[in-house]
């Protein structure tokens, strides 16, 4: 039902638009499908940068007639979402085959410009207090939660520094010198306690995949994965004076049951991993550990994709870089290349079910979006 | 603690004078109701009239039962730090140029969560005490200080970038021939004004208390007629680069009202002082100003226009003078404009009726020139930019808020002094 | 000699210098002191200037500028209507005051030392008839000035304000009475900032040199400069006020003709 991931390499800084970005990708998506204009009949875009257009404008852009539109706004929630709306649509026949893409450019000083103007709250509330942007945010959110559950900064780096094992492994990604957790330690704080290796680094790139029946998939010859359960959820707890827990936690019991699996089935997380304090959460949140056993738990498994849990296969956005909503589908892509046999170097051995996360839009203080979903091989 | 702010040295003439970069401006619409509390050194969050419920950030509707009916309403400013951090990267000038900042939540008692800036005597965990000011680019932001006072407070470098207070500051008093502009130099003095230039137009006629005012320490005395574009160039010339506070207590008040004046030559004359001379002065002194925002610790940093309430609504029995501190009023809003951007504030005080000779038949309450210095001071040492003083004009300002256009059919019915 | 010949005869002794142009103006200054009344009068302007253009985007090839001022601003001329006594005289505006009044002979009564002794000094008519003893009976038609160096007084000394008043020198009632009565002479000349003393209101009449100048059809000079240049006798005073319509006074250019063995 899931099929034909396609990634194009990062960059740190780009001069195209966002439409180039999402044009190479659907572009990458054809040659890898061998499915053009005619096939397609479904259209699903997450961009940040797109503007003025929208998912409406590119369908005359890229020669496309479909008869299913959406552009999903989620951020780091995009990939989840897109996959649940799209697989909705080909399930009630509204679409035959949907391409899920996404990217966004960054050019020089364009990161500041979307912080000034990412959303109404953060621009009256969060932005004038330092222009931090997520990482003000995030570092209030990681000072609160690890002050609350006692989970110390070694965790975080021992997942940084799994990630960037991983990704020496992942061709595209933009980080390819080792690090250690001792330069974790050591590393220039960025905004207390968060430090140099717990931030993304912003960049241009795009990812993609397509949405299909399983039949259709067979006749093209595309190896494929299933879709066994997704959720989401926006701006859960609000009462909380910090987030310490995302919107996972309310619709755990659902997700699993869903799935017909538990999270013991699991052989690899995706999580989203702009900072390591949501990845943390995601694993908690999730049910792979019990709230406020993230310390043990980190420190009682290994991370890489020939550990013992694991996480973040490419090196997740830490290491691959952080390309606008794109973010949002890097780790939904690699679980699908992780199930059909698209891992190379980084491929976890046997892996059945995939569980991906996603966490999106911080709107003053918090994360508003957050979904989840299994993918499991055929 | 606080350590004590040090007097800024000489400027070092080869140093270039950085620009002033500004913390973000941008804010909703919604969000300007805040700043305007801020202005006036309220802490005002919006509240629901139907349910009570306290909001943040501004909304357009009660997140709790959907009514539209948000109030700016004065909260307690009562809260605890419950989490901090210290940013050391900023992809904004201003606040890159001021790392590392120190910022936090706070759990407000009156119920939301904010984000603010922190006092550095707040320690963590604890208790605080929120205000609101305009920030450098002169919109509300909110700062959580000590719940108890602490040593050099008010040296505390986030504070002192939300104030403009006088400490090691150099300010010009524009007219020191009146009480008004004596007790002025006398509180920038002891509120710790380094230097203060004090116009004295025409000294060819004596005035009194003058030798007084010479002993006051840091007072230079400077020729300065504002009506006189000549004379307002040359003290700009000579002093303008030091102007941090300018404070314009030169006023021409008579009553009268328009078919009581007999010609126009005193209207002329109270709009070569009230308005004409406000302008000389902005030419003159304010480009200068605009220039110095950023100039460190004695940064030029705020105009103190001093109007009567009345140039909100006329009141006749001053009418043409009412008319002529409109003018000065909307002059002072034009001067807001042109100096955001540049962290200069612009401080309007509207007084009620004060203690002195050109309003001496008035009755009471009054507002003695002590009382309007002491004003002037509180507001640059808190930073606030809108203040009403005394009875009458919070009356008066109370009246316009609620309706402008009643107001003026108030002030101008049968038996309002005519 | 006739007159053509007298006219020749002055403009040969001009361009030869002996003959020589004393300006007797003060340079029209905004911080120049004018006449200070009681605050809830009308007030006399100050002279004031704003630039129209210079050289600049307003005007790229010239300089020029507004001026503002009162009538009686700085070195002026009174015209018999300034006072009420004179309100309903014929000619007694400016402009239709008959020009050969602007021209005459002029007689200076140095009272320097008096008024550097006595602030308050006033010119009596035995002080004026003991200066004829010495310099000859005023000529009937002459201006007539009062020497008290006033002029050599800046800042405050000049209009010397104090609690009940200036403190300034001037004419009695009774000397501006002979001169306008029995000299019958046109005008009458200060260099303090009005024709009478700083306390002639205390005076009776109060300011008894506007009263009975302008009451008379005189007229009034004030505020000048130099008079210590010109002989007590001999010189021709040069004082044409602006024509402006209706005028009560002017502000204006005030010259002497001197003889140069004279001065």
């Amino acid at each position: 039902m899931v099929t034909a991931p396609a990634s194009v390499p990062y960059e740190r800084y780009s001069p195209e638009p966002a439409h180039w970005w999402l044009a190479r990708v659907l572009s990458d998506l054809g040659k890898q499908s061998g499915l053009g204009a005619d096939d397609v009949d479904g259209l699903c875009v997450s961009s940040f940068t797109l503007f003025p257009d929208t998912a409406a404008g590119l369908t005359q852009h890229f020669g496309l007639t479909p008869r299913w539109l959406d552009h999903v706004p989620t951020g780091g929630a995009s990939g989840v979402i897109t996959l649940r709306r799209a697989a909705r649509a080909v399930q009630s026949g509204d679409a035959s085959v949907v391409a899920c893409i996404s990217g966004d450019t960054n050019h020089v000083d364009s990161f500041r410009a979307m912080l000034t103007t990412f959303s109404r709250f953060s621009q009256d509330a969060s932005y004038p207090y330092g222009s931090g942007g997520p990482n003000g945010s995030f570092s209030l959110m990681t000072s609160r939660y690890m002050d609350a559950y006692g989970v110390k900064r070694e965790d975080f780096g021992k997942l940084c520094v799994a990630q960037r094992d991983n990704a020496l492994k992942y061709p595209h990604a933009m980080m390819k010198k080792p690090l250690t957790l001792d330069e974790y330690m050591s590393a220039r704080l960025i905004a207390d306690p968060i430090v140099l290796y717990d931030c993304v680094m912003p960049c241009a790139g795009a990812e993609a995949y397509l949405v299909m029946r399983e039949e259709d998939a067979r006749a093209q010859n595309l190896p494929y994965a299933h879709i066994l359960s997704t959720v989401e959820r926006h701006n859960s707890y609000p009462d909380d004076p910090v987030q310490i827990r995302g919107g996972w936690a309310l619709d755990k019991d659902e997700f699993w049951s869903m799935a017909g699996i538990s999270p013991g089935d699991v052989d690899l997380l995706q999580t989203y991993d702009d900072y390591p304090v949501i990845s943390a959460m995601q694993m908690e949140d999730l049910g792979f550990c019990e709230k406020g056993s993230v310390s043990e738990f980190i420190q009682s498994n290994t991370f890489t994709y020939d550990g013992t849990f694991p996480h973040n296969t490419s090196g997740g956005q830490l290491s691959v870089g952080q390309a606008g909503a794109a973010g949002g589908f890097l780790g939904l892509v690699e679980a699908i290349r992780q199930l059909t046999g698209g891992a190379e170097q980084n491929a976890v051995p046997d892996a059945q079910y995939a569980a991906v996360s996603g966490f999106g839009i911080i709107n003053f203080d918090r994360g508003l979006c957050s979904g989840a979903a299994i993918l499991g091989r055929t | 603690m606080t350590d004590a702010l040090k007097r800024p040295p000489k400027k070092d003439p080869q140093k270039r004078t950085n620009s002033p970069t500004l913390p973000p401006y941008a804010r909703s619409r919604k969000a300007i109701a805040f700043t305007l509390a801020a202005a006036e050194g309220r802490f005002a969050l919006q509240v629901c009239a139907e349910c009570e419920h306290v909001t943040y950030p501004a909304r357009e509707v009660c997140p709790k039962c959907w009514s539209m009916e948000l109030e700016w309403r004065d909260i307690p400013d009562g809260g605890k730090l419950i989490s901090e951090t210290t940013l050391r990267t900023s992809v904004n000038s201003y606040f890159r140029e001021r790392m590392p900042w120190r910022i936090g939540t706070i759990q407000l008692d009156a119920g939301p969560t904010v984000l603010a800036h922190i006092h550095g005597d707040v320690g963590e965990f604890e208790r605080v005490r929120m205000i609101a000011r305009t920030d450098k680019s002169g919109q509300g932001v909110m700062l959580a200080l000590p719940e108890k006072e602490t040593p050099n407070m008010a040296d505390d470098r986030q504070l002192r970038a939300l104030t403009c207070n006088p400490k090691y500051r150099r300010a010009l008093v524009t007219d020191g021939r009146t009480e008004l502009g004596q007790r002025m130099v006398k509180a920038l003095a002891d509120a710790g004004a380094t230097r203060i230039f004090v116009g004295i137009a025409e000294k060819w006629r004596p005035y009194e208390g003058s030798e007084a005012l010479e002993a006051i320490p840091g007072v230079e005395i400077m020729p300065l007629d504002i009506t006189d574009t000549i004379s307002v160039n040359e003290l700009a010339a000579e002093m303008g680069d030091k102007a941090d506070i300018l404070i314009n207590t030169a006023e021409y008040v008579r009553p009268g009202s328009v078919m009581q004046r007999h010609g126009v030559t005193l209207a002329r004359d109270e709009m070569e002082t009230n308005y004409f001379g406000l302008m000389r002065l902005i030419q003159a002194f304010g480009p200068g100003m605009k220039a110095r925002g950023a100039d460190g610790d004695n940064s030029a940093c705020a105009w103190v226009n001093l109007l009567s309430v009345y140039s909100l609504s006329n009141w006749p029995v001053y009418g043409t003078t009412s008319a002529s501190q409109a003018a000065a009023l909307s002059l002072s809003q034009c001067l807001r404009g042109e100096f955001a951007g540049s962290g200069v504030k612009v401080i309007n005080v509207l007084f009620g009726p004060l203690e002195e000779s050109w309003r001496q038949p008035l009755p009471p309450p009054k507002v003695t020139p002590q009382r309007l210095a002491d004003t002037v001071i509180h507001a640059l040492t808190q930073g606030i930019e809108n203040v009403t003083l005394g009875p009458v004009a919070e009356d008066v300002v109370r009246r316009y808020k609620e309706d402008p256009f009643v107001l003026e059919r108030e002030l101008t019915q049968i038996n309002q002094g005519m | 000699m006739n007159e053509t010949n007298a006219l020749q005869a002055l403009a040969g002794a001009l361009t030869s210098g002996s003959i020589v142009t004393v300006d007797l103006t003060h340079t029209l200054d905004p911080d120049f002191p004018v006449i200070v009344l009681p605050p809830e009068f009308g007030q006399c302007a100050r002279f004031r200037v704003e630039e129209v253009s210079r050289y600049d985007e307003r005007g790229p090839a010239w300089y020029w500028r507004n001026f503002t001022c009162s009538e009686h601003t700085g070195t002026h001329f009174d015209a018999p209507i300034h006072w009420i006594s004179g309100k309903d005289l014929p000619d007694a505006a400016v402009d239709s005051i008959p020009a050969d009044a602007f021209v005459r002979p002029v007689c200076v009564i140095d009272c320097s030392q008096e008024s550097a002794d006595d602030e308050d000094f006033l010119l009596t008519p035995e002080f004026i008839v003991a200066w004829e003893q010495t310099h000859g009976v005023i000529p009937e038609g002459s201006w007539v000035l009062m020497r008290t160096d006033w002029s050599k007084r800046s800042g405050a000394e000049y209009l010397n304000m104090r609690d009940d008043g200036a403190h300034t020198p001037g004419p009695t009632g009774d000397a501006v009475k002979l001169l306008v009565e029995e000299r019958k002479i046109i005008g009458f000349g200060t260099e303090t900032v009005g024709t009478d003393a700083g306390q002639a209101t205390h005076l009776s009449p109060p300011y008894p040199a506007h009263y009975l100048l302008h009451g008379a059809g005189k007229y009034g000079l004030q505020c000048l400069a130099n008079l210590d240049e010109l002989p007590p006798t001999g010189a021709i005073l040069v004082c044409p006020p602006l024509k402006i319509k209706n005028g009560s006074g002017s502000p204006l250019r005030v010259l002497a003709l001197v003889d140069r063995s004279a001065a």
